[in-house]
């Protein structure tokens, strides 16, 4: 990919500043492109184009999102930070060609390095990143409300068209409509569930691994517990319980997910304290606290990250299997899942109203799970030198 | 001398560290007594599982309890006074600040994930509550006075980024940013490369000059000690068999432990001469032989080395050796 992998030194050579600066300031990612550095370049430059294209060809949805609701609002707080992103990054880039840095380089940057030189997982995190940025993105996207019910006798279960690009469905619902507002939910339940479980399993298991003895014995009983307690049959009392809402499904996948991690993390801290590091550290005077916060968990990072990675992939799997069982999220909200099943009726009449969600899901899933092998093998710590 | 009369700044009497184990008490450290007085190095030598480095860790108390546990009777005192039980508060406002450490392993006691100015500014900022700028340039000033080249870019570099040598000036730059007066440092060199070994212990020479530190040097390399200590405590089995200045213990060796340890380094007069080495290894800790711990190794075992051996003086001060045999072996100077 870029041309500075491996080295101390990070060096452009892209034409002459001037012309790539003007170019930059019209085209941002192209002087890249035209260095010959295809990734950050047409990341860059379909960024810039794609927002761009909804400012122009959706003016006055724009606007009216500036008065909205919050996730209006956010979406055009993501666009203004899109578009600004990759102007003044592809200009300071440029800006930035003919110096030659010579930094301190962190494992996290080595890491980066590593990661950058792996296609595939690059290009699953590109899937990524823009899944997010167009679930964001979303309100001004869509060409439709996700609960806008077309012509009931004429418009149901409508093939791919101009005005429904991936049809309709039973009730006449835009399929594409629903598929981005779908990517909303799946994508904000795994990362915050995700984000409640590793918060929860990096600290429990750095106490339990530094501490030792009674503490950690309490802690990974309770971590055997909440793993041998079956998460279907806890999911489906609680939802039978309590009314199912994204919140709850949400707090009931971050709380039952983070014992993978405390294991995870008490293996890594077990093997870190040991490192002469710790102990200097203790010999300095620094108090367990600290020690853990500041020195033992920034160590652990690493396969914490590639389990999240994977995390992620995991949890939008298991929401879909839950909305799938209509255990989910409820109707009307259009969620991946919800969607497959209510397709499955019909699928030799109305093929596409399983099988894009059902591509959604699997894409995001891959693109999670490449990714978070990238992850593991730019991370690994036996890799380092 | 007149470091003779200092008063002593770290004194350990009766030290005991034992470790309770499923295959029983190992009792690493087994009654160790010594003064460092202040300015002064004093070297810790032995095999390994002698218990010096067991000794350096009950000192700033990093020992995990369990299963290690410092006996009762055990005193460690640092100006009077009593580190044994004096709380972990206590001993963190200490430890780096009065009381430093440096490791044997340059490679692995540094952060992998910080810069290694932030390192050494962690401590400033702790125990000396400086503020940012004011830790970073007093951490510049630090890695020159350890003499890192080009402080000013170094500081913000990786440790993966130095070498063995520089490592561990850095921890030295580290142990030193709040001024100790004691210094321990457990087998400072004996990871590095022998050109490198020399810089380092030539530059903890000079800085002990500059700061008036005391340093506790643990080694198991006899060349180190003659280069840079004062005086000498052999240990042996958890025990010390040998006190002295390092002119007596290399002049003339009590302990035929000493005279073995010295046997087994090369010769300058004689380098064709096959080097001599100790028969057999330390004995297992959970159960050490009764009466002479070395006997079952020693080349002069004889009837009266089964009894429980003392320390016994030889002549002046701070001149011991754990063996009954020790004065008559001085005064003939026997050949080994």
């Amino acid at each position: 990919m870029s041309s500075d992998v491996g080295s101390l030194v990070v060096e452009h050579h892209q034409g002459t500043s001037r012309g790539g600066r003007l170019l930059s300031a019209i085209l941002p990612g192209l002087p890249q492109l035209l260095a010959g550095r295809w990734g950050v370049g047409s990341a860059a430059l379909l960024t810039w184009v794609g927002l761009l294209w909804i400012v122009v060809a959706r003016p006055s949805r724009v606007a009216s999102a500036l008065g909205g609701a919050w996730d209006e609002q956010l979406a055009v707080g993501t666009l203004v930070v899109g578009l600004s992103t990759a102007w003044l990054w592809s200009w300071r880039d440029v800006a930035a060609a003919h110096e030659v840095k010579r930094v301190g380089v962190s494992v996290w940057e080595l890491a980066v390095r590593a990661f950058s030189k792996n296609r595939t997982a690059v290009a699953g995190l590109l899937v990524i990143v823009g899944l997010y940025v167009i679930a964001l993105l979303t309100p001004l996207v869509a060409p439709y409300d996700p609960a806008f019910q077309g012509d009931l006798l004429r418009e149901r279960y409508v093939s791919a068209s101009a005005a429904h690009p991936l049809g309709t469905d039973q009730f006449a619902r835009d399929v594409l409509s629903r598929l981005l507002y779908g990517a909303r939910i799946s994508l904000l339940i795994g990362f915050v569930a995700v984000s409640i479980s590793v918060t929860i399993g990096t600290l429990l298991g750095a106490i339990a691994g530094f501490l030792g003895g009674i503490v950690d014995g309490v802690i990974m009983r309770f971590v055997d517990m909440v793993i041998s307690f079956p998460r279907l049959v806890l999911l489906i009392t609680i939802i039978a319980l309590f009314e199912p809402s994204i919140f709850l499904i949400t707090a009931v996948l971050g709380l039952t997910l983070w014992p993978g991690t405390a294991r995870i993390v008490r293996g890594e801290v077990l093997s870190l304290r040991e490192r002469e590091f710790v102990q200097a550290a203790t010999a300095l005077g620094f108090s367990k606290t600290r020690i853990i916060l500041r020195h033992l968990i920034p160590n652990a990072l690493g396969p914490v990250i590639v389990a999240a990675t994977l995390g992620i992939g995991n949890t939008i799997v298991l929401e879909a299997g839950l909305s799938f069982l209509g255990l989910g999220v409820q109707p009307p909200t259009p969620s991946w899942g919800t969607m497959v099943a209510d397709g499955r009726n019909v699928l030799l009449n109305a093929w596409w109203l399983s099988t894009f969600p059902g591509l959604a899901i699997v894409f995001t899933v891959l693109s999670f799970n490449l990714v978070g092998d990238g992850l593991r093998d730019a991370l690994d710590p036996r890799l380092r030198s | 001398m007149s470091a003779e009369s200092a008063p002593a700044l770290l004194s350990v009497r009766d030290l005991r560290t034992w470790f309770f184990t499923d295959q029983g008490v190992a009792k690493a450290v087994d009654g160790v007594s010594f003064d460092v007085r202040a300015g002064e190095t004093l070297g810790i030598v032995g095999e390994s599982g002698c218990g010096k480095t067991v000794t350096s860790l009950s000192v700033l108390g990093l020992l995990p309890q369990p299963p290690a546990r410092v006996m009762e009777g055990s005193s460690v005192r640092l100006r009077g006074e009593e580190l044994i039980g004096s709380g972990e508060r206590r001993m963190r406002a200490l430890r780096g600040n009065e009381i430093s450490m440096i490791f044997q392993e340059p490679m692995s006691s540094l952060n992998p994930v910080y810069k290694i100015g932030g390192q050494i500014a962690e401590s400033l900022r702790l125990h000396r509550g400086m503020d940012r700028k004011a830790a970073r340039a007093e951490a510049v000033r630090l890695l020159a006075e350890v003499g890192l080249s080009e402080p000013e870019r170094r500081v913000d570099e990786y440790p993966h980024q130095l070498s063995g040598g520089m490592r561990q000036r850095v921890m030295i730059a580290m142990a030193l940013s709040c001024e100790p007066s004691l210094l321990i440092a457990d087998e400072p060199t004996t990871a590095l490369d022998v050109t490198v070994q020399a810089q380092i212990l030539e530059l903890l020479a000079e800085l002990r000059g500059k700061f008036g530190m005391a340093v506790l040097l643990i080694t198991h390399d006899l060349g180190v000690v003659a280069e840079v200590c004062d005086r000498v405590v052999v240990m042996y089995a958890g025990q010390i068999v040998e006190t002295g200045t390092v002119y007596d213990i290399f002049g003339e060796p009590a302990h035929p432990y000493t005279r073995g340890l010295l046997d087994s380094l090369p010769s300058v007069e004689d380098p064709g001469k096959r080097l001599d080495s100790i028969p057999g290894t330390v004995p297992n800790p959970i159960d050490w032989p009764t009466g002479c711990r070395f006997r079952a190794r020693c080349p002069l075992a004889t009837e009266g080395c089964e009894l429980p051996q003392d320390l016994v003086e030889l002549g002046e001060e701070g001149r011991t050796a754990r063996c009954w045999r020790a004065p008559s072996l001085v005064a003939t100077g026997a050949a080994t």
